[in-house]
């Protein structure tokens, strides 16, 4: 047993000795526990394997045929990492990561959150522009915790609007969850109590102007009542108010120091949620003692990381991405099946459901319809939107509620759903919706076009768009067999095949 | 208000004779034993006006009233409704009119909601809908087994709201989409137009052929999800579960009486849902927010529901499914009795949440029974006011759902399936046109 695990392990590291991208603490780490756990790591996955979901899990979209083609043929080593890096740059990054921000900020027009489409439209853009620039994480805290403003011109002040009732204590367990991924309906009254008072002096008025809203330090009832009592951070230090000075500011100048034992876990945490799947602390949001890390020392390490590197989210996202950890192979290897969370091989997610839209239309050529009956008037998306870019949960999609999308209501990661039900298999299968996609779509129409005379690139061609990879000799013959059998006209059987592959496991999930 | 529950249910216990009633206090102390099955929920997307259909005001004068100002006598003596509605004039020893509703909301998401889930808008949460809750109380979970979901909308979502609140996407209906009046009637997903069974089972051949990530990953608890999904879908799509949406298997003559029209078909359709046992159904009937030139549109929808809804009632009752079935119709108000004569309106009613009809019947509901009154000009309710959560309540306590009963929340708050109102709105159930629970 002790020989097998030996040689377990050295396969591990071997494949680290091939890898050209860093051999990174991250994999020492990983290793160190499965070696403990004695289980045995996947291989590293493939190239195209790897162009496809460092895509789609960077940018939240399929690449496209182009992008598979250049990445698959170049030989430079080092071209994932520089692939990486190309993707940053990309609109989609900013438009895909404000997206899991929208989620997690509750941003909605109406109900409950009660933004407004034209708050929700300047918070977006300012989550979008904060992930595009990279603004540091400790600066972006800062601001939604500390900006005074309008809801139109000053977007960040939305946060204190998106909460779900407007007292103290239920701004505090905003903040508590949102960027110290703590539950805080499971607190002591007196510690809840204890943080609501940094938010006892939030103000909020209307103005002349429709909808507008001002959130402010409410500066004159400060200084009628004083500051208010009893401020106590989280972590049982008494904070001295000065009752002209905003508590709030207070509080996040605590919060984003450097020490802080909840700012940087909370959000290396959660990156290493959306990237891996599944948490070093799992569930992402629900941080306490007795729901420890599984691997604690990598824990703490990527918390000393981001300081050290200034709050740099990017810089996480690399070592993550860049690690052998994530590039391994989703089939396990032997011994290693039931690991759910030793991060032995990629764990198989289905696309959420505005990743799986996209995806589809893009492989298609077809478009959405998205538009808001609420609040009237009705708001219409154009049809070539893409659904990453929806700012507005409120927006009314049937196939984005049936795939999961979370209604923005709690703030709670757990709200996106992406199991799959009978209802998307059917809808995926049999609908109109889909089916007109696939015999409507220029960009398949296109395709299918060619096929009578010249199948077998048009089957390369759709394996490369949809699954970002070469067909099988196998694939090959069988797609050729049905076109053949003689039952259908041949792009009625070309989309067929494109159908079976929107339907296929590879295309419908991160794998 | 100075009576006290019991004091109203003495009154109106002695105001509805001959029911079989009982004790209301005794028996809500004990889990309510089911009566009805299934629900089938007539949503009057918009708000449609309540002096026209069950609560007319011929006394009121024109401005009140309009065209309509002759209503019809019904098969139960004392009863009046609106005279677009012959047909329903005949079945009211089936159903019991609400007269008492009222709530004071004036907006539609926000009435939509409230009428809905029984809950005012604004403290954070989000409740489900009445069909929501129902398929988590009657659903997969509480053992329904049937291939077609146990929530189902005909034929799209309302949009208004989410249906399933904070019990998730499982608990989402299924929307048809389509239109049951055409033939074939495409329902999303289980009736393709145009691809022949044939077809059907080779393409799944081929899906299975191709599913070489599948095979490799044999075991992975996600994939084996997925295929039992795949499964389910295909009995569905070329199993005969799915036929129940084939109204061709209907006589010609019944889906006349029901009216060759979206709406009738729909009723029809649900009548064959339930039959089979599906728990939840909902018609989102559109075309009742009649702001604008609101006679016209009275002529031309008020005979479409009429003969649905009417041999809806009947054909139920004909086929004893009346008795475990309930039937809900309404909207999330009604619309202002005065009305705006004046352009733009030419003729139009707006919201009005303040006084509105609702109409019950089946499943433990009695029939030929008004409930509540409102003044001469239906402006305000003066007797037996009914909030939606005394409706909802009853509809639950109807079909065996404690309405103390826990809701799954996600944050393991404690949520009950009707809470006590904390802000007055409530009534008291409508014990008076209940049958006997217990029985």
């Amino acid at each position: 047993m002790k020989l097998l695990r030996v040689l377990l392990v050295s396969t591990c590291l071997l494949v680290l000795g091939w890898g050209v991208s860093s051999a990174n603490e991250i994999d020492r780490l990983v290793l160190q526990k499965l070696d403990a756990d004695g289980l045995a790591c996947a291989q590293r996955c493939s190239d195209a394997v790897f162009v496809r979901r460092v895509t789609l899990d960077m940018i939240g979209t399929l690449p496209r045929l182009g992008e598979v083609r250049t990445f698959l043929e170049r030989e430079n080593p080092r071209k994932r990492a520089q692939l990486i890096d190309k993707l940053f740059a990309r609109d989609e990054f900013a438009d895909y990561w404000a997206m899991k921000w929208c989620d997690i900020l509750r941003v909605k027009a109406e109900f409950p959150s009660k933004l407004w489409p034209n708050a929700v439209q300047a918070y977006q853009r300012w989550l979008t522009d904060a992930i595009r620039e990279n603004m540091p994480y400790d600066r972006f805290a800062h601001a939604l915790l500390t900006t005074s403003g309008s809801n139109f011109r000053d977007p960040p002040v939305n946060f204190y609007r998106a909460v779900p009732e407007r007292k103290p204590s239920a701004i505090a367990t905003t903040v508590a969850l949102t960027l110290m991924g703590q539950r805080a309906d499971g607190w002591p009254a007196e510690r809840l109590n204890g943080m609501g008072a940094f938010f006892a002096r939030v103000g909020y008025k209307g103005t002349a102007e429709w909808k507008e809203e001002v959130v402010f330090f409410d500066l004159p009832r400060a200084l009628k009542e004083g500051a208010p009592a009893g401020a106590v951070f989280p972590d049982g230090t008494v904070a001295a108010l000065a009752a002209d000075r905003d508590p709030r500011e207070v509080f996040a100048d605590w919060l984003i120091g450097p020490d802080n034992p909840y700012f940087a876990r909370n959000i290396v945490n959660r990156i290493w949620t959306w990237l891996i799947g599944r948490g070093l602390i799992h569930e992402p949001d629900d941080i306490r003692p007795d729901n420890p890390a599984s691997q604690p020392e990598l824990l703490a390490w990527l918390e000393k990381e981001l300081v050290a590197h200034n709050y740099d989210l990017r810089h996480i996202y690399r070592l993550i991405l860049n690690s052998e950890t994530y590039q391994r192979s989703c089939v396990p290897a032997e011994g290693a099946v039931g690991d759910p969370s030793g991060f032995s091989h990629y764990l198989v997610r289905r696309l959420e459901a505005e990743v799986l839209i996209d995806a589809i239309n893009q492989v298609t050529g077809g478009t959405e319809e998205y538009k808001s009956e609420i609040p009237e008037p009705f708001t219409f998306i154009p049809r070539q939107h893409r659904a990453i870019t929806l700012g507005d949960g409120s927006i009314t999609s049937p196939f984005l509620d049936m795939f999961g999308r979370p209604p923005r209501d709690t703030g709670l990661e757990s709200e996106r759903n992406n199991e799959p039900t009978d209802t998307q298999r059917l809808h995926l299968l049999n609908s109109t919706h889909i089916q007109n996609k696939i015999q409507r779509g220029w960009a398949l129409k296109a395709l299918v076009k060619r096929a009578k005379w010249k199948p077998v690139p048009v089957i390369n061609q759709l394996y490369l768009t949809i699954l970002s990879r070469h067909p099988t000799e196998a694939e090959r013959k069988a797609a050729l067999a049905y076109a053949d059998s003689g039952d259908l006209k041949r792009h009625e059987a070309f989309h067929d095949l494109a159908w079976a592959l929107i339907n296929s496991k590879e295309f419908l999930y991160r794998h | 208000m100075t009576m006290t529950r019991r004091d109203m249910l003495k009154s109106s216990l002695a105001g509805a004779a001959g029911l079989a009633l009982y004790d209301p206090l005794l028996a809500r102390a004990v889990a309510p034993v089911p009566r009805a099955k299934s629900v089938i929920q007539i949503w009057m997307w918009g708000g449609p006006t309540h002096l026209d259909t069950f609560d007319p005001k011929p006394d009121a004068g024109y401005d009140y009233c309009g065209p309509y100002d002759k209503p019809i006598g019904t098969n139960v003596d004392g009863i009046q409704i609106g005279q677009a509605l012959p047909k329903l004039a005949q079945q009211a020893d089936k159903y019991s009119i609400l007269r008492g509703m009222t709530h004071g909301v004036n907006g539609h998401e926000t009435a939509s909601y409230l009428v809905q889930t029984g809950h005012k808008s604004g403290d954070g949460m989000v409740y489900p809908s009445v069909g929501g809750v129902v398929s988590y109380f009657k659903g997969y979970r509480a053992g329904y087994e049937g291939l077609i979901p146990p929530y189902i909308v005909l034929t799209k979502p309302q949009g208004r709201f989410s249906e399933a609140g904070f019990l998730g996407t499982r608990y989402k209906p299924f929307a048809t989409g389509g239109n049951p009046s055409r033939d074939p009637f495409v329902v999303e997903g289980v009736v393709a137009a145009g691809i022949s069974r044939k077809r059907q089972e080779h393409r799944r051949k081929l899906l299975n052929e191709l599913d070489t990530l599948g095979r490799q990953m044999k075991g992975n608890a996600a994939f084996a999800a997925s295929d039992r999904s795949q499964a389910q879908a295909y009995d569905l799509i070329l199993g005969d579960a799915g036929k129940v949406f084939d109204l061709t298997e209907e006589p010609d003559d019944v889906r006349a009486r029901y009216g060759r029209h979206e709406f009738g078909q729909s009723c029809l359709l649900a009548r064959r849902l339930v039959e089979r046992g599906v728990p939840y159904v909902t018609i989102n009937y559109r075309g009742w927010d009649t702001h604008k030139q609101h006679f016209q549109s009275m002529q031309r929808q008020l005979p479409q529901l009429d003969s649905g809804l009417a041999t809806l009632f009947a054909d139920l009752s004909e086929r004893g499914l009346l008795d475990s079935t309930i039937v809900w119709w309404g909207g999330e108000f009604g619309r202002t009795p005065k009305i705006q004569w004046d352009p733009p309106w030419n003729g139009g009613r707006g919201h009005f949440g303040k006084a509105f009809s609702s109409v019950v019947g089946g499943g433990g509901f009695a029939g030929g029974q008004m409930l509540g009154a409102t003044d001469e000009k239906g402006e305000n309710v003066v007797e037996r006011k009914i909030y939606p959560r005394d409706l909802i309540g009853s509809i639950y306590e109807l079909l065996g759902i404690d309405p103390a009963a826990t809701l799954p929340h996600p944050q393991g708050l404690n949520v009950k399936a009707m809470p006590e109102a904390s802000d007055g709105q409530d009534a008291g159930r409508l014990y008076e046109i209940m049958k006997g629970a217990r029985a």
